[in-house]
C-alpha cells in the first residue's frame, strides 16, 4: 500500500475530518432539538420559531451549505475507510469473539446509511414536501400543524421512532470516538468521557422522541 | 478436579505464504493443567513427529511474557482467554476438559502468514523505523536521573513503554488497526525529554508509515486493550492523534516529505 502523502490521505487526518464533520452534525441535531420542543409551547411559539429560521434566507442558505458539506465529508470519509478496513482484514477470523466492543460501535456502519436515508425521508416529509408522506395537505406557513398531522399517521411516527433510536446509538458511539479522533485525552476528561456520549445519546433520544409520541398520544394537538 | 485435560483442537494449518491453508483437527489427552498453551502444543507437536507429520509451526521465544514473540488467537481472543497474558503464559487451566478450540494465528493483510501459526510482523519493525527512536549523544554513559521527569509523565511513559510488540493488538481489531501499538511508540517518547526533538518528525512518520503498511484504522472499539497482554490503555490512542494533529498542524514541510527518506520496504 502506498505512504500517505497529505494530511487527508492519512487514517488519522480522515478520522479528524469524521469527527469534525460529526460535531457540526451532532452540534445542529442538539439546536434543531431544542428549537422543535417548542412544539410543547403552542402552535403561535413554533411558528414564530420557524418564521425566524427563514427570515434571513442567505443566513439559512449558509447554514445549509454548512451542514451539506459535513455530510457529504462525513459519508464519504465513512465509504473509505470502511473500504479500507476490509481491505486490512481480508480473511476474518472462523470463530468471531467480542470483548469490549459495544452494540453501538458494532453497528456505526448500519446506523450511518440508515440515518441518510431517515434525512433524506425527513427532509421530503416536513422540508420540501411534495412527495406527500402519508396524504394530508402540507401547509407552508403552518409549521405546527404540518407536525401534528404527520405524526398523527402511526406509520409516519414509527419511522421517527426507529430513527431516533439509530441516532442514539450512533451519538453514543460517535461522540465517545469523536473526543478520541481528536485527541481529548486530558486526565480531566478522560473518565467523563464516555458518560458525555451517553447523556447527550440519551438526551437527544428523550427530546426527539417525545415530539412524535407527544403527538400519538394526543398531548399535542 | 483433575489435573489432566483431554481437548480437540482445530488449528490453521498453511504450508507457507501460497497455500491456501485449511483447519485441521487434532484431539490432545491426558494435557496437565500446570502445561502452558505453548507446551500443549509441543506435546502435540512431538506426537505428529513421532507419526511422520510436519509439526505446527508456532512463534515463541522467551516463554515468559516479555519477547512479544509468541501469540496465536483461541476461539477468537488473541493470546487465549485470559486477561494480561501471553499464549506462553496461558495456563491449560484456564480451559475445562472435552473443550473444542479453534487455533488460529493473527489475521491482517498487514502481517502475511508465513506457515501455520507464524505471520510475518515486521510490519511492526518498519513502523519503529520510521521514527520510534531517540538521537542520542554517543560516548560515555550519563550519570543517571541527569534529565528529570515528572513522576506522572514517566509513569504513563512506563506503561506505554511496556508493548511487547507482539501485534495482539492487530489481531483483536474488528479493523486489523495497528493503532494501539504505533500510540504506545508515539507515546512513551511523547511523555519524556528525551523525546522532544524529533517529537513533530516522529508523529507523522509512525502514522504515515502505519497507513502505509495497510493495517486499518482506528473505530475505538476497545479491542485491542482488552487483548493487550500488557494491558496498553487507548488513551495512548488519544495522545497520537493529538500529536500527529498538533505536528501536521505546525510542520512547515508538506506531509509526506519526512517519509520519503525511510523507504521501508512493503
Ligand atoms: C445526524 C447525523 C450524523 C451525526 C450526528 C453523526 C455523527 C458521527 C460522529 C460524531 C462520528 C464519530 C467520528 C469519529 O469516529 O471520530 C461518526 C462516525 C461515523 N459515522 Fe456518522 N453521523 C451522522 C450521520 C452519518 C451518516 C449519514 C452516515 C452514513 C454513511 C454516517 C456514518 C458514520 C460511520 C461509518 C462512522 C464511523 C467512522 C469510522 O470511524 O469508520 N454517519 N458519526
Ligand atoms: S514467548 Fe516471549 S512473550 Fe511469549
Amino acid at each position: 500500500m502506498a505512504q500517505p502523502t497529505g494530511f487527508l490521505s492519512t487514517t488519522v487526518g480522515q478520522k479528524a475530518l469524521m469527527a469534525l464533520s460529526g460535531l457540526a452534525l451532532v452540534g445542529f441535531v442538539i439546536a434543531h432539538m431544542l428549537g422543535n420542543l417548542q412544539v410543547f409551547l403552542g402552535p403561535e411559539a413554533l411558528n414564530a420559531y420557524a418564521r425566524s429560521l427563514r427570515a434571513v434566507p442567505a443566513l439559512l442558505w449558509a447554514a445549509r451549505a454548512v451542514l451539506l458539506l459535513s455530510v457529504v465529508a462525513h459519508v464519504s470519509t465513512a465509504i473509505r475507510l470502511v473500504q479500507r478496513a476490509a481491505a486490512a482484514r481480508p480473511q476474518g477470523y472462523r470463530q468471531a469473539h467480542h470483548a469490549a466492543t459495544t452494540y453501538a460501535a458494532r453497528t456505526m456502519k448500519i446506523s450511518g446509511p440508515l440515518l441518510a436515508l431517515f434525512i433524506a425521508y425527513h427532509l421530503a416529509h416536513l422540508t420540501f414536501p411534495g412527495v406527500a408522506m402519508g396524504g394530508y395537505i402540507h401547509s407552508p406557513t403552518d409549521v405546527y400543524a404540518n407536525v401534528v398531522a404527520g405524526f398523527s399517521i402511526p406509520w409516519v411516527a414509527g419511522i421517527y421512532v426507529v430513527a431516533q433510536v439509530l441516532l442514539a446509538l450512533h451519538l453514543y458511539h460517535g461522540i465517545w470516538s469523536m473526543l478520541q479522533s481528536l485527541g481529548a485525552s486530558h486526565p480531566r476528561i478522560v473518565q467523563p468521557r464516555r458518560a458525555l456520549a451517553q447523556g447527550l445519546a440519551l438526551l437527544v433520544l428523550a427530546g426527539n422522541l417525545s415530539i412524535p409520541i407527544g403527538v400519538q398520544l394526543g398531548v399535542v394537538r | 478436579m483433575s489435573d489432566k485435560l483431554n481437548l480437540v483442537l482445530n488449528v490453521w494449518r498453511q504450508k507457507g505464504p501460497k497455500d491456501a491453508g485449511r483447519f485441521v483437527r487434532y484431539e490432545v489427552k491426558d494435557i496437565s493443567t500446570h502445561m502452558s498453551f505453548l507446551e500443549m502444543l509441543d506435546v502435540l507437536n512431538e506426537r505428529l513427529l513421532a507419526q511422520g507429520e510436519e509439526p505446527i509451526a508456532f512463534d515463541h521465544d522467551c516463554r515468559e511474557g516479555i519477547c512479544g514473540a509468541c501469540g496465536v488467537v483461541i476461539d477468537g481472543s488473541p493470546h487465549g482467554p485470559s486477561k494480561r497474558t501471553t499464549t506462553c503464559q496461558l495456563h491449560m487451566r484456564s480451559f475445562r476438559s472435552g473443550q473444542e478450540l479453534t487455533v488460529e494465528p493473527w489475521r491482517a493483510a498487514a502481517f502475511p502468514v508465513l506457515r501455520d501459526l507464524v505471520v510475518d510482523r515486521s510490519a511492526l519493525d518498519r513502523i519503529i523505523q520510521a521514527g520510534g527512536y531517540v538521537g542520542v549523544r554517543s560516548g560515555s554513559p550519563r550519570d543517571a536521573n541527569s534529565i528529570p521527569v515528572r513522576k506522572e509523565d514517566a509513569d504513563l511513559a512506563m506503561d506505554a513503554a511496556a508493548c511487547i510488540g507482539c501485534g495482539a493488538c492487530v489481531a483483536a481489531c474488528p479493523n486489523a488497526s495497528a493503532s494501539l501499538f504505533t500510540a504506545a511508540k508515539i507515546s512513551h517518547l511523547a511523555l519524556l525529554p528525551q523525546g522532544q526533538p524529533e517529537r513533530r518528525e516522529r508523529a507523522i512518520a509512525m502514522v504515515a508509515r502505519m497507513d502505509g503498511e495497510g493495517f486499518g484504522h482506528c473505530t475505538n472499539h476497545g479491542e485491542c486493550e482488552s487483548s493487550c497482554p500488557k494491558g496498553i490503555s487507548v488513551d495512548n490512542i488519544a495522545r497520537m492523534n493529538r500529536e500527529f494533529l498538533a505536528a501536521a498542524a505546525a510542520s512547515r514541510r508538506p506531509l509526506g516529505a519526512e517519509a520519503k527518506d525511510d523507504d521501508g520496504g512493503a
